[in-house]
């Protein structure tokens, strides 16, 4: 052993000092203080969505009433004394909620006071008031206290949602509407309802009278025809996949095609709908059909990977018993396999399911973006659909819409909350662990 | 209706032929089921799909094919002078007569002539419909009629049932492929008619779009541009503030929740970034259109900054919301993938959780993370409903986030909703624009998912 010179450089050695622990503990509280703030981020942006609609939106639930003195005077509705139908229905009875509205405001009598006066109760007041008449004749010739719907405008301002304190040139509402509105409120003339409106009709230009009753009419039908045409064909491809096809060329892309497919941006499904169902087999444009065809494409890849994965879950020991005791593929699959995996698939289906109720794009492609007042009756009739009514309520200019679009959404979230719901259920219920 | 009480009776004759397929086998061997080579319930099902598969491909075939001869009779029962016409007005001739026939709107006089050539119309489709009932059924009941004279002991009707089974699995499976193919040839074709009419260069390289086509030609300020890099920039401009947004949030959570969160933190915040995932894109939209961007806006302004109503930065913000949950349920993925042993190397090294998060485990599971991140960004790139609500419709060419950009997805919507010729440059375009959406997200997906795929390979 010989002398070994001194180590001309000095060996580093790991700084041990306390300030340098101190240091890294610091780091250590930052990193995971980043990562905290990044999942309060992301749940309080969730929080926030949720908030900005549910307070943009509840107000459309309710509906401001007001209540008029509509005097059904006989010799102006019927001076025959006939009670023939067809006259009247004939008769104007707009005239009628005009003439009560005059009687209330004796002292407006300029033609342009009179117009923005008349301007405060909701254009359907004339036929709500016809089809009274025509249910029962027997009003003819009596005065009652009739609730009519009030105007957008005028209902928004109860709400709270137009600010007196705003300018007047700012204000949809000027001035006089709201002496008015005050005087009716003092009165005990405008109550707020529950609005039965929203729930039971079509779409309309009026935000009073428009309802998302014919858009989930809509919906139902494309998601039943995408429900009849995914669900089948998704089981029997994953079966197939899963169980019998053999290892090849052609079953590989088959895979590696199912899994681009599910990434393929859902506009682009809207195009080939165009293309080939609309164009090119000459299908009707807007209807629930094509509509639910277009989805089926764009939920397939989902049911089908969710399927394999359930399939899969089931242990080879089954097959192999199954098999043992004498019974062939088709019956191992139909009688084992598949009803075991059947919990998976279905929460598979109805996720893909939710994810087409909450589609929009490709149904604009194909025309399902139309104004459709009457609720669709068959899988041709033109419809639209939830998120696509939303879409065109979104654009409306008129200030009451913004509420009626929140009121629609907090009811598709409600559905698709449900519809999740379901599934986790399911999940937990029949989930086995082998 | 009257093709759904078709279908019924279809439905009710199937069950019927199954039924007795069943009873037919049962009394071919004497009573003794044990005999049969199948069991009963195979002869039934193979009754019933004899009779119901060839008259189901005749129905369909019919249903699509025979407007198409209606339409033929139709316009060869016009007078000559009528049919020698430019075709775009016989179109709308055509389509008036139709719409006479179902007793729809027409917007033209009614006269004799177009009511008589409707009543032939109408006559021509009754019979269809018609021909159409007769034809089915008879085909379901030959088909059951043979298959049911084929009964006997030997006759081995379950390897005939599974092998018809197996057919129809095999059609189903090669469903997803024939969408691709017919994904990419729609797209193709229409683009190529495109082409034609605008040419290659100018769409990829061109500056200004402007799809506006001069319907007459003396129209003033329509000359119709199609230079797509505007829109190109766009949607990456708005995709990189996505990004920016999701990246850094999404990453950060998934590393605390697969390293830190104790199971209740966990099953609190997994849920919550779930249906992050699951809330429609439309509501995105009107988020972002009535709620951010507003709030961008007003906050520009009280700090001396133009910010549009329109701008990017809103639409990108939003959508860097939406995939969040996109990059951070697959990066939690690949870590948790990470094994254990690389984790207590490191502590055994004396690293703190954090360095070993970042010295070790991230880069680990890098490829995985990169993978989630492309997907996220295809997923962008595609993304419709929150740009077409809250971006612009103004192609400019513009780096600056407080404008307004339009982008690809929002221009197909823009072309293609609404009235539309089908061979004008202005509708032909949408569908060249869809190919370049389809290849650019294929491309990525098909990186991402292989990148994905060789890093589990690596762990497993």
């Amino acid at each position: 052993m010989t002398e070994v010179a001194a180590p001309i450089t000095e060996i580093r050695r790991p700084d041990l000092s306390g300030k340098r622990v101190a240091r890294r503990y610091a780091a250590e509280r930052r990193f995971r203080a980043y990562g905290l703030t990044a999942i309060f981020i992301a749940v309080a942006m969730l929080g926030l969505l949720l908030v900005s609609i549910v307070s943009k939106g509840y107000s459309a639930f309710v509906q401001t009433y007001v209540e008029l003195e509509i005097n059904f005077d006989a010799a102006k509705i019927d001076p025959d004394g006939t009670r023939d139908p067809a006259k009247l229905a004939a008769f104007n009875y707009q005239g009628l909620v005009n003439d009560a509205l005059y009687a209330q405001f004796p002292d407006v009598t300029e033609r342009r006071e009179r117009r923005s006066l008349r301007g405060l109760i909701g254009n359907s007041a004339g036929i709500e008031l016809r089809d009274m008449v025509l249910a029962d004749p027997g009003l003819i010739g009596t005065t009652r206290e009739v609730a009519f719907k009030s105007s957008d405008d005028f209902d928004t301002f109860v709400k709270g949602h137009i600010s007196r304190d705003l300018a007047e040139a700012d204000r949809r509402v000027k001035d006089q509407e709201i002496a008015w509105i005050d005087a009716l409120e003092a009165d005990g003339q405008v109550d707020v309802r529950f609005n039965t409106t929203f729930f039971t009709t079509g779409d309309s230009r009026e935000p009073e009278q428009a309802g998302i009753w014919g858009a989930a009419v809509g919906s139902f039908l494309t998601l039943t025809i995408t429900l009849l045409l995914s669900f089948p064909i998704g089981v029997l491809a994953a079966v197939y996949l899963e169980e019998f096809a053999p290892k090849n060329r052609l079953t590989d892309l088959i895979e590696v095609n199912i899994n681009n497919l599910a990434a393929v941006p859902s506009i682009v499904f809207g195009l080939l709908g165009l293309a080939v169902f609309l164009n090119f087999l000459g299908m009707p444009r807007s209807a629930p059909l094509v509509g639910g065809m277009v989805l089926a494409l764009m939920t397939l890849p989902t049911i089908i990977i969710a399927a394999r994965a359930a399939l899969k879950a089931v242990p080879p020991s089954i097959r192999e018993a199954a098999l043992g005791v004498g019974a062939s593929r088709l019956q191992t699959v139909t009688h084992h396999v598949l009803p075991l995996a059947m919990p998976g698939i279905l929460t598979g289906t109805i996720i893909g399911m939710a994810q087409a109720l909450g589609e929009t794009a490709p149904l604009l492609m194909i025309g399902m973006v139309a104004f459709i007042v009457d609720i669709p009756g068959g899988f041709t009739d033109p419809a639209t659909v939830l998120p696509v009514q939303i879409y065109l309520w979104a654009d409306a200019p008129e200030r009451a819409f913004v509420a009626k679009t929140s009121a629609a959404i907090m009811v598709l979230l409600t559905f698709l909350i449900f519809m999740n719901a379901v599934a986790v259920l399911l999940r937990k219920r029949f989930e086995r662990r082998w | 209706m009257n093709l759904i009480l078709l279908c019924l009776i279809m439905v009710v004759l199937t069950v019927i032929g199954y039924w007795l397929g069943q009873r037919q086998a049962v009394s071919a061997a004497g009573g003794d089921a044990r005999r049969l080579h199948s069991l009963p319930s195979y002869h039934g099902f193979y009754v019933a799909l004899c009779a119901l598969l060839p008259a189901i491909v005749l129905f369909v075939l019919w249903l699509i094919v025979e407007p198409i001869i209606a339409e033929q009779v139709l316009i060869s029962r016009l007078p000559a002078e009528v049919q020698s016409q430019d075709p775009n007005a016989l179109r709308l001739l055509v389509g008036d007569i139709k719409s006479l026939a179902l007793g729809n709107i027409v917007s033209r006089e009614i006269d004799a002539s177009l009511q008589a050539a409707a009543d032939g119309y109408a006559s021509v489709r009754g019979a269809g419909r018609l021909g159409m009932t007769v034809a089915v059924l008879a085909l379901l009941l030959a088909g059951a009629a043979w298959a049911w004279r084929r009964i006997s002991v030997d006759h081995r009707a379950r390897n005939g049932v599974e092998m018809i089974a197996s057919g129809i699995m095999i059609l189903a499976s090669t469903i997803a492929i024939l969408t691709t193919l017919g994904i990419i040839f729609s797209l193709l074709f229409e683009t190529g008619r495109f082409f034609e009419k605008v040419p290659f260069f100018e769409f990829l390289f061109g500056t200004k779009w402007s799809p506006q086509t001069a319907l007459r030609a003396d129209q003033v300020g329509a000359s119709g541009a199609f230079g797509a890099i505007p829109l190109f920039a766009g949607t990456l401009l708005i995709t990189v503030i996505a990004i920016c947004v999701a990246v850094p949030v999404g990453l950060c959570s998934a590393i605390y929740m697969s390293e830190y969160a104790g199971p209740r933190l966990r099953a609190l915040a997994k849920p919550a970034l779930e249906i992050l995932a699951g809330v429609p894109t439309v509501v995105y939209g009107f988020f972002a259109a009535l709620t951010v961007a507003p709030f961008f806006r007003n906050s520009g302004e009280a700090l001396g900054l133009t910010v549009s109503s329109e701008s990017a930065l809103a639409a990108g913000v939003v959508m860097g919301i939406m995939i969040i949950p996109f990059v951070s349920s697959l990066s939690d993925d690949v870590m948790n993938a990470v094994p254990q042993t690389l984790r207590d190397g490191a502590y055994a090294l004396g690293a703190t959780k954090s360095e070993t998060i970042r010295q070790v485990i991230v880069p680990a599971a890098l490829p995985g993370i990169v993978g989630a991140v492309l997907l996220a960004v295809s997923r962008a790139i595609g993304e419709t409903m929150i740009v077409v609500m809250a971006a612009g419709l103004a192609a400019n060419l513009t780096a600056n986030p407080f404008e307004a950009v339009t982008t690809v997805t929002v221009q197909i919507v823009t072309l293609l909703v609404g009235d539309q010729e089908f061979d004008s440059a202005k509708t032909l375009a949408a569908f060249a624009l869809g190919l370049v959406l389809f290849a650019t997200t294929l491309a990525l997906n098909v990186v991402a998912l292989n990148v994905v795929r060789k890093y589990r390979e690596k762990y497993d």
